[in-house]
């Protein structure tokens, strides 16, 4: 026989008990398992709606003033192009698209338009505005999760943006719909831009923006017709949230000291309270779950400790020291935090993936790091809760309690 | 080999306090069986508790082989009393919810036995003490005379010099007192030290001195047969 027999005995000893204190802690790491599985995949779909709706971050020079973000580009200042390369050398993680930009007014047949050069990979993937024409694919790397459902394959998508890239040439042109709509243009014709011919490639579909007024060209062509060098209005990036609200708007104005840097704030600021709601709301469970099922536990152990006083009394007698008795309420008070723990991971997860998908219309998947954390915290009740029972068990009179029995 | 010097115990109550122990000194020689005998109230058990080291004295002390009890630790007097004292409660005090057989390797758990070790053990005690038949039986399913035997069984487990028993028969019927004090008798016989508390003058004759208390001092003390110089319990 060992101690750990006389703890698993005696836990059987007293059932509704035990089954009562078990209940509170399985519920309660249940409930908490089950939000903070529901709540890390509803993050992380609301961060790849939001990534989806394209640029969020936008970098202009210094002096340059934000009216309108779809027209921000359009302004005198102008910068290096050389940012974009210290953009894409650098480490800073969530940079999903980087989008250069140079945009010069231009005249066709008596109206005025707006010429803008791209770097059509980038250009195109930060514009997911467009995707609905299934021409352009949505940025990727952030806020993408693994769903059971499926979505389209990294490689697949990769294709779909290369074929864009190579048909944008020297010589393209994407035109705009309101451009489309008043020159009468069509695909496949050619139309004079700065004194050069350039191919109709694509007609681009209403985005409502500004965009609709302006027809893109290769970027090197632009700044090469223009006669302005390497030199940008804007670039766009494709930010993951998560990283925005961590900081990446000041890592960009670190390493780029002479730009200004500003991002879409509703955007971030939707995914910034969205996170922040998410976690207060763990939070405050937690703390419920500490409050009751600790209180639940010590509760237990008390009562539990005043029954066996006579039997405590007598291991005294016996010979057993204040350590054996503490080990003796502690291992016991470890089974149940780890039965807690383990069976409230079950059932919270259980409950996250049936329930998930029907109240919060998101695939959600089991997390094997909250059975850790699930059980940790339980442990942790469990014992904390304990402590207490257990010390005072060990620190009883033991003639005190064989005497008044 | 047991000396209470001059024990006092007094207990606080709400409004006075109740003397226990008046000033009580008592030698208890190696292999004696001293009966303490008294009516109820009179300081018996409490003199037993602190002979066993379980609770402290007011005032004087208490000496085992010359060693002062109240000066060493809680936990070393339990682990003393692991190694060389034996407890025989009125009530038995078994664990509920083990059986027999575990009951008794308790006190060698304790002492840090094999598991092999101890139920080899505990078994050739409960033959000892005719229950060798109801291992597997918990304490409720079985009659006070078997719990006190099984208790007896328990006492022996760690082969103690020193026997401490509180009113062992007070639960009994007469014939199964009369088993528990010829047990006792024959522990006594092998050379250990037996102290018994009763109230009941046909168990207290079969001591070999007995002790009267009346309201916390010694009124009486006679003496029926030397005390045996036998020796046991190696320690």
């Amino acid at each position: 026989m060992h101690l750990r027999t006389i703890v698993w005995r005696e836990l059987f000893e007293r059932k509704n008990q035990l089954a009562t204190s078990f209940l509170a802690i399985l519920v309660g790491i249940a409930a908490i398992v089950s939000i903070k599985n529901v709540t890390f995949y509803s993050e992380k779909a609301v961060a790849k709606e939001l990534d989806a709706l394209g640029a969020n971050i936008l970098i202009l020079p210094k002096s340059a003033s934000l009216q309108d973000y779809y027209s921000a580009d359009l302004q005198d200042e102008e910068f290096p192009e050389e940012y974009v390369t210290r953009l894409s050398s650098s480490d800073i993680q969530g940079l999903d698209n980087l989008s250069p930009k140079l945009s010069v007014p231009a005249e066709i047949e008596g109206r005025r338009f707006t010429l803008t050069g791209i770097l059509p990979k980038s250009e195109f993937q930060a514009k997911a505005a467009w995707q609905g024409a299934g021409i352009f694919s949505r940025p990727q790397g952030c806020g993408v999760v693994a769903t059971p459902t499926g979505n389209v394959p990294p490689a697949q998508e990769t294709l779909v943006r290369r074929r864009v890239i190579d048909t944008l040439g020297s010589t393209d042109a994407l035109v705009g719909a309101d451009v489309a709509a008043v020159l009468s243009l069509k695909e496949g014709q050619t139309i004079k831009l700065l004194g050069k011919p350039f191919n109709i490639i694509a007609l681009l579909p209403q985005t409502g923006t500004i965009d609709d007024s302006r027809i893109f060209v290769h970027l090197h062509t632009l700044q090469e017709l223009t006669g302005k060098g390497s030199v940008l209005n804007a670039i766009e990036i494709v930010g993951c949230c998560n990283q925005i609200s961590k900081g990446l708007v000041q890592k960009i104005n670190r390493l780029l000291p002479d730009a200004k840097v500003v991002t879409v704030t509703q955007v971030v600021d939707t995914q910034i309270k969205t996170n922040r709601m998410m976690s207060r709301l763990s939070l405050i469970f937690v703390a419920i779950i500490v409050l009751v099922g600790g209180a639940s536990i010590a509760n237990y152990m008390y009562a539990n400790v005043f029954e066996r006083r006579r039997e405590i009394g007598t291991l005294m007698a016996l010979g057993a020291g204040t350590s054996f008795i503490l080990k003796m309420f502690l291992l016991k008070a470890l089974l149940l935090g780890l039965a807690g723990g383990l069976g409230g991971y079950a059932l919270g997860t259980v409950l996250a993936v049936t329930l998930g998908p029907r109240l919060a219309g998101i695939p959600v998947l089991p997390m094997w790091s909250l059975a850790v954390w699930g059980t940790g915290l339980s442990l942790a009740i469990a014992l904390v809760a304990s402590y207490f029972p257990a010390r005072r068990a060990a620190h009883l009179d033991p003639s005190a309690v064989l005497q008044e029995i | 080999m047991l000396r209470m010097e001059a024990i006092t115990k007094t207990y606080d109550g709400r409004s006075r306090t109740v003397m226990g122990l008046r000033s009580v000194t008592l030698d208890v020689p190696k292999g004696d069986f001293l009966c303490v005998v008294g009516p109820s109230g009179c300081g018996k058990s409490t003199l037993l508790l602190i002979l066993g080291g379980m609770l402290s004295p007011t005032e004087g002390q208490v000496l085992l082989d010359g060693q002062s009890l109240y000066a060493l630790s809680s936990d070393k007097r339990a682990s003393l009393r692991g190694k060389r004292i034996g407890f025989l409660f009125q009530t038995f005090n078994l664990v509920p919810y083990l059986s027999a057989l575990e009951n008794v390797q308790i006190p060698l758990v304790l002492a840090g036995l094999s598991d092999r070790s101890q139920k080899e053990r505990a078994l050739a005690l409960l033959q000892q003490v005719g229950l060798g038949d109801r291992l597997d039986h918990k304490p409720s399913e079985l009659s006070v005379g078997q719990q006190q035997r099984v208790a007896l069984a328990r006492m022996l487990a760690n082969n103690p010099e020193i026997v401490l028993a509180d009113e062992p028969t007070g639960n009994l019927d007469p014939e199964t007192g009369e088993q528990i004090v010829q047990l006792l008798e024959e522990i006594n016989h092998e050379g250990r030290t037996v102290v018994m508390v009763t109230h009941d003058p046909r168990f207290a004759v079969r001591a070999k001195r007995t002790v009267r208390l009346r309201t916390g001092s010694v009124v009486a003390e006679e003496n029926k047969s030397p005390v045996p110089s036998k020796h046991c319990c190696s320690h």
